[in-house]
């Protein structure tokens, strides 16, 4: 499985706090049995209209096109546990949010997908979306062994990252299933003193 | 750092190795699945080779997609039926127990697993479902997970996790005539807020949880995970045991006795250490009712629609799109504003005990004109019961749409959804916009008696004004 220890791009920022799964991919999609078709569907009802056409959402404006770094505020991906969310916008091009703070099971699921979530304070925020907003095509370097956000090369800011995670990502174990399945013979120790695996 | 919580000795059992990256590897002792979040699994573990691990400990049933008119195949929906498919054919494939149509034991997943006694004290239990919150009412710590993580309990029977904070929520005193679990959970989220439990379980404790049912303490920790919290506990105690005893998967025999011993075990010790603890008065609880987008936007049956200016700048902008998406005004009462469509059901409050309370409501009273109304029992057990007490028919007399077992309008992927800029009273979890099938559609979230009292009256209402 590939390291991963620096994403570059251009940036993409979707606004507001608490931003649910439900609105990044409606409930209607997760009944497909495949992700394939994901990236066609994130933060649909907020894209279109009634009738398919698009209404100005930063997913479909031409200066965000190509970008990969999403730029969220607070409680990002909280509610439902789909990973559809995080495999839509995988899908459509993000690598990596970063955002004031993620909901635990997206973050989660995000880092099973090998896409870094990089926290940042309230303050910085505000600068980083104003930057981005006005300056679309500025290009970024997310940098996880330095944790640090640069800016045409340059530093801007230092962000946060757990460290568990930051850890799986770069040393390339963030698909955990290698990593539990090395573990098989200890996994069947701990279940063997579980009084109730065996039934009392 | 906490210790001697109920969190730290369940985690602490359950640990099988420090991974390097720094998580650790977490045995999960029961695993369920539905339809919607494990298809993609099963073909990860195809495509890898892999095989289950503990196909044992892996337990399914169906629920977010089926339909509630009939249970009859093939369903008109040609996705549902094609997801219905591959469920079929991967249990079968796989040899996992599948509590289908035709067992009588079908229904939402965080219903049945207590139904059948699955769900036991002292577990850790994952489901791709972020409601398996609601498995905490027994003393287990259960997560919600992705798809990918059930692809690893699948292959390894673990998952790799992060140890969380422990937050003690004490609720004590006496909760007033008409205040359900519901509006305890909804209080609770309002005061700590959506974003408050990010990083913490949560350990819900007094003499309120203390006495509550189990049903009722499964309604509050269902809705954890609207507070951000992944994980919701109450510890396990007599009324647990006694709801344990003599079902299907509970220990029976002389077995029961030691499993008593290991349930009692791992309950919080009297001198337990908590990262944080808050605590609240049940006098301060009145029956409550969601009027935003998240389920913390909420006030009491009472009260008037807060101001935007008491809220941060930073939390302002979630509170004008909320209202603007409700078409809601700030300072106007909650009460009296009309409702399209009442929803009973759902994980939160589709059990036995929540159709009792509704029924209460509904006898000898009618549904109003202008509401569309309709009851989805959470399980075919309890569809079962509530026919043998007759509650069906309290229902269908006042007017109410009488449905099969499933998720149905709680998030919309059957055919149960709103149309257009419907406004609902939900007893379901989410208020989130479009969340129940219409973009549009709007969502007040409260106890199922407020759901029937509000469907009688055809807009938001005090039911105990209506009881009286």
């Amino acid at each position: 499985m590939s390291k991963i220890t620096q994403i570059e791009g251009k940036a993409i920022p979707i606004e507001g706090n608490d931003i649910d799964t439900d609105r990044i991919i409606p409930a209607r999609y997760l009944k497909e049995i495949t992700f394939t078709n994901m990236g066609q569907y994130p933060f649909y009802d907020e894209r279109f209209d009634a009738e398919g056409k698009p209404k100005g959402h930063p997913f479909d404006l031409p200066l965000f096109q190509g970008a990969n770094i999403l730029i969220v505020n607070q409680n990002f991906g909280c509610g439902s546990s789909r990973e559809h969310a995080p495999q839509a916008l995988m899908r459509w091009g993000i690598r990596a949010i970063i955002g004031e703070s993620f909901a635990e099971i997206f973050a989660g699921n995000c880092t099973m997908l090998g896409i870094p979530t990089a926290t940042v304070n309230h303050g910085e925020m505000m600068k980083l979306q104003t930057l981005v907003k006005e300056q679309p095509q500025m290009k970024f370097m997310l940098d996880l062994e330095k944790k640090t956000l640069l800016a045409e090369e340059k530093e801007y800011l230092q962000f946060d990252i757990h460290e568990s995670k930051r850890n799986a990502l770069v040393n390339g174990t963030w698909d955990s299933t290698g990593l539990l399945l090395a573990n098989a013979a200890k996994t069947a120790e701990v279940a063997k003193k579980l009084p109730y695996v065996s039934g009392f | 750092m906490a210790k001697g919580t109920l969190y730290n000795k369940v985690w602490d059992r359950h640990v099988v190795d420090h991974l390097p990256t720094g998580q650790y590897q977490l045995f999960i002792g029961l695993h369920l699945i539905h339809e919607v979040t494990s298809p993609q699994a099963f073909d990860m573990i195809g495509e890898k080779g892999l095989k289950i691990a503990y196909p044992l400990r892996t337990f399914a049933t169906v629920d977010h997609i089926v339909p509630t008119q009939s249970q009859a195949r093939p369903f008109a929906d040609a996705e549902a039926e094609m997801m219905m498919g591959a469920i079929e054919k991967n249990v079968s494939k796989f040899g996992v127990k599948f509590f289908d149509f035709k067992s009588g034991n079908q229904g939402i997943v965080h219903i049945v697993g207590p139904e059948m006694g699955l769900t036991q004290p002292g577990m850790t239990i994952a489901c791709g479902d972020s409601h398996t919150s609601t498995h905490g009412a027994f003393g287990t710590l259960a997560f919600g997970i992705g798809t990918s993580q059930v692809r690893d309990v699948l292959a390894t029977q673990c998952l790799a996790m992060d140890a969380l904070k422990v937050r003690r929520v004490n609720v004590n005193g006496k909760l007033k005539p008409g205040v359900t679990a519901k509006d305890v959970t909804l209080f609770v989220i309002q005061k700590l807020g959506v974003k408050g439990g990010i990083g913490y379980a949560y350990e819900y404790g007094g003499s309120v949880f203390d006495a509550m049912t189990m049903e009722e303490r499964m309604t509050v920790c269902n809705m954890a995970i609207e507070g951000g919290a992944r994980v919701g506990y109450v510890n396990p105690d007599q009324t647990t045991f006694d709801y344990l005893k003599g079902r299907p998967q509970s220990p029976s025999g002389d077995k029961w006795e030691k499993a008593l011993a290991y349930w009692k075990s791992v309950a919080s010790d009297k001198d337990a250490i908590y990262d944080d603890v808050v605590n609240f008065d049940a006098a301060d609880i009145e029956p409550i009712v969601t009027w935003g987008i998240t389920p913390d936007q909420s006030v009491g049956v009472n009260d008037k629609l807060p101001d935007v200016a008491t809220f941060s700048a930073d939390e302002a902008k979630t509170v004008e799109l909320a209202y603007k998406h409700m078409d809601l005004k700030p300072g106007a009462p909650i009460k009296g504003t009309p409702i399209d469509v009442a929803f009973i059901g759902s994980c939160t409050n589709g059990r036995i005990s929540d159709l009792r309370e509704a029924a209460k409501v509904a006898k000898g009273r009618h549904v109003a004109k202008t509401v569309r109304a309709f009851v989805v029992p959470g399980s075919q057990k309890v569809k079962l019961e509530a026919e043998k007490e007759g509650l069906h028919k309290i229902f269908t007399e006042a007017g109410f749409e009488w449905r099969e077992a499933g998720c149905s309008m709680c998030l919309a992927m059957n055919p149960d959804k709103l149309k257009g800029r419907e406004i609902s009273a939900s007893s379901s979890n989410r208020n989130f916009i479009g969340r129940q099938g219409s973009k549009d559609g709007r969502t007040m979230l409260m106890s199922p008696a407020m759901v029937a009292a509000a469907a009688i009256e055809g807009k938001i209402t005090d039911v105990r004004e209506v009881l009286k």
